[in-house]
């Protein structure tokens, strides 16, 4: 018998949000974000979960309120998408640096222009470098399961860094599916109450947010760096420590699907993995040894367990929703790094796929991976329109 | 022992001295004046600009309250985040939140945020240190630059006379949100200040106050002369000191009409109102103002 309830992807978040305690939670309207906050600010009228939910005027303050209530010394939660994610942005920088365990959800969805309201991984990928940890779930129920170890790794003492959880906007939190949610007992005892290193407190005064110069800058940028390698196995910790608490596997780094005795490997994040693991089932029946890597945990990035996961693969297929316009994909991009200078060379191709919200199908991942196969590709789009007309390109 | 009591009795030490302000600097001396009227229960959040760069350079701070500084346009924001965690945690009753920042911060790039702030009710004061342009990036126009004062971007040339726009009314708007505390105060007036402090931190839900803060730097005046050149902008009219509480609004009288010249011509940033290209027009235009503020709130006593 299959444990947990049917669902819809934004009420179970919710309620593993209230699940996780949060004091103050913050937001702004934006699609495919709302369901969540709706359903949120539902517990709280409630009185399911004792917080102040604060209706903010845009995404920015949304960011500002959780992170002065954070350094009040309050757990927080707000989540968003898109446009809200790039508003939010210049905040985003701020609460890591400040070293605030901060947790959001990133309801993933395209940027304007033009306004497309469907789902890529544009919004997240842009804060790559921002000293967030960054964590991509294929299903609701991990979306669930990340949000509570989300909180765990950001207030770990070692960590004290805020993470993003991403999940793909429609496909997770507006789809049906059964989610296992734990009762608060358990998520209590997974998840204790927070206890910050610093916070604003008349009894005990300290400056927050001073302003450093050359002399002291880089220094705040090289702690954020090594804290980031450093929390790695953490994240790993946590997954087995979740894994072995809720009896359902939790990942971690990476989830590793049929990688082992492939010579062609895809990489991709996210809710896509499920369309290309059929694929991958349907090349496998046919002989093929193709397997996928999909990554969970994109930042920090965990270069060793990649390349020791992937050295013996022979092309490596990276599949993503999201282009650095006039380079090539993010991900793609980090994965040939982590072969650069090492015995293990494999072909790494990449492919961008199912921007604002396009379908992404069987036939699009089989093509890509026989497209790999054939030869080196880097940021080939799969899945245009060829009846369009692309203005400003030539035939 | 004695020594501390004596100084916890005036809190002058809670912004400390040692901070890098300008010679003459009427923010820092604001500063000091609210946190000496405030306490040590409070925590201040401050936007960035010329307060936050002068008092928190690492590893230094001149706070002795918590004090925190985030960005430039999201510390009413910020301040809101921290009164929603005091409150959820039971701790409003006896810790006051302040939001401060410069004339920029407030009237042009944090004006939404605090917009939001008032109208969600959250239990803060918000202090606006108005020095009249943005200070700590050079000296550029900002919407609280008064009428024809030069600036770096509001250089008077061939076909200008400086800023082309009066001082945006930011402690009206603060009224226009039905906020139970709104004031305008001077650094030449620190009785009145402090008084106002008290008052604001009495009551609760949110509260504006903007102090008028001379800037020797910006504005072209001497540093030993900001306290009178603070009072001569509200002798002439041009800063009337009031408070509006409940709806109902309170002046400080003035004793005389100061003409408006004798405040401008203090100041380098009203130079060219007196030169032999002219001025004249302009004159009358900002003494219009002042005859206007004298009206409209009643300034002299009859």
């Amino acid at each position: 018998m299959v444990k947990g309830r049917m669902l819809q992807g934004a009420r179970a978040m919710a309620e593993m949000v209230a699940l996780c305690r949060p004091k103050v939670i913050s937001a702004y309207p934006i699609t495919p974000q709302t369901l969540i906050v709706e359903e949120l600010s539902q517990i709280v009228a409630d009185g399911d979960l004792e917080a102040e939910f604060i209706n903010v005027e845009g995404e920015h303050s949304a960011a500002s309120v959780c992170l002065g209530a954070c350094a009040a010394g309050a757990r927080v939660f707000t989540c968003s998408s898109s446009q809200g994610i790039l508003l939010m942005s210049e905040v985003i920088f701020n609460i890591s640096g400040m070293r605030l365990p901060v947790v959001m959800i990133c309801v993933n969805r395209s940027v304007s222009a033009p306004l497309n309201i469907w789902n890529d991984q544009q919004d997240s990928m842009i804060l790559r470098d921002s000293g967030w940890i960054q964590l991509y779930a294929e299903n609701n129920q991990e979306t669930c399961d990340l949000l509570l170890q989300a909180y765990r790794i950001a207030e770990d003492h070692r960590v004290m860094l805020p993470v993003m959880v991403c999940a793909d906007g429609y496909v997770l939190p507006h789809a049906y599916e059964i989610v296992d949610l734990p009762d608060q007992e358990k998520a209590d005892a997974f998840l204790p109450f927070y206890e910050p290193i610093y916070k604003l407190d008349v009894e005990n005064p300290s400056t927050m947010g001073a302003y450093a110069d050359p002399e002291k800058y880089m220094e705040t940028r090289y702690m954020i760096q090594e804290t980031l390698k450093k929390s790695i196995p953490i994240v790993e910790e946590v997954a087995r420590d979740f894994s072995n608490t809720f009896a359902r596997p939790s990942y971690g780094l990476f989830e590793n699907y049929h990688v082992d005795d492939s010579s062609t490997v895809v990489v991709a994040l996210g809710s896509m993995a499920g369309t290309i693991k059929d694929a991958i089932d349907e090349l496998r029946t046919e002989g093929e040894k193709v397997g996928l890597l999909r990554m969970i945990c994109y930042r920090p990035f965990p270069k060793e367990a990649l390349y020791e996961a992937l050295r013996n693969a022979v092309n490596i297929v990276v599949i993503e929703k999201d282009i650095s316009l006039g380079a090539s994909g993010a991900v793609a991009t980090d994965m040939r790094a982590i072969f650069q200078g090492r015995d293990a060379s494999p072909r790494i191709s990449g492919f961008v796929i199912g921007l604002g919200g396009r379908d992404v199908t069987i036939d699009d991942i089989k093509l890509a991976i026989k497209k790999a196969q054939q030869q080196f590709e880097d940021a080939d789009f799969i899945g245009l329109k060829e009846e369009l007309e692309l203005e400003g390109i030539d035939a | 022992m004695l020594e501390v009591e004596e100084q916890d009795k005036f809190g002058d030490h809670l912004f400390a001295s040692g901070h890098t302000a300008c010679p003459g600097c009427g923010q820092s001396l604001a500063a000091r004046l609210v946190l000496r009227a405030a306490g040590r229960n409070v925590i201040v959040v401050n936007s960035t600009g010329c307060l936050e760069v002068f008092s928190s350079k690492y590893p230094e701070s001149a706070w002795e309250v918590p004090w925190l500084h985030s960005l430039f346009e999201n510390t009413a924001a910020v301040a809101a985040g921290i009164e929603a965690a005091l409150k959820i945690n039971g701790q409003l009753d006896k810790v006051r939140v302040i939001a401060q920042g410069g004339d920029g911060s407030t009237a042009d790039i944090g004006l939404g945020a605090i917009s939001g702030m008032f109208e969600r009710g959250h239990d803060v004061l918000y202090i606006c240190y108005d020095n009249e342009a943005y200070m700590n990036t050079g000296i550029q126009r900002s919407g609280l630059t008064p009428y024809y004062a030069r600036t770096t971007t509001s250089p008077p040339g061939r076909v200008s006379m400086g800023n082309w726009r009066p001082k945006k009314d930011v402690p009206q708007i603060a009224v226009a949100h039905e906020i139970p505390y709104v004031a305008t105060a001077s650094v030449g007036y620190h009785l009145d200040l402090d008084r106002k402090i008290r008052r604001a931190l009495s009551i609760r839900g949110p509260k504006y106050m903007q102090i008028h803060v001379p800037c020797p730097l910006g504005w072209g005046s001497d540093p030993a002369h900001t306290i009178d050149i603070a009072r001569l902008a509200v002798n002439t009219g041009l800063y009337p000191l009031y408070e509006v509480e409940e709806g109902e609004t309170k002046v400080q009288k003035i004793p005389r009409k100061v003409p408006v010249e004798e405040y401008l011509k203090l100041q380098t940033r009203f130079r060219h109102l007196f030169g032999k290209n002219g001025g004249k027009k302009e004159l009358e235009e900002i003494q219009r103002i002042a005859d206007r503020n004298i009206e409209k709130y009643g300034l002299i006593g009859k």
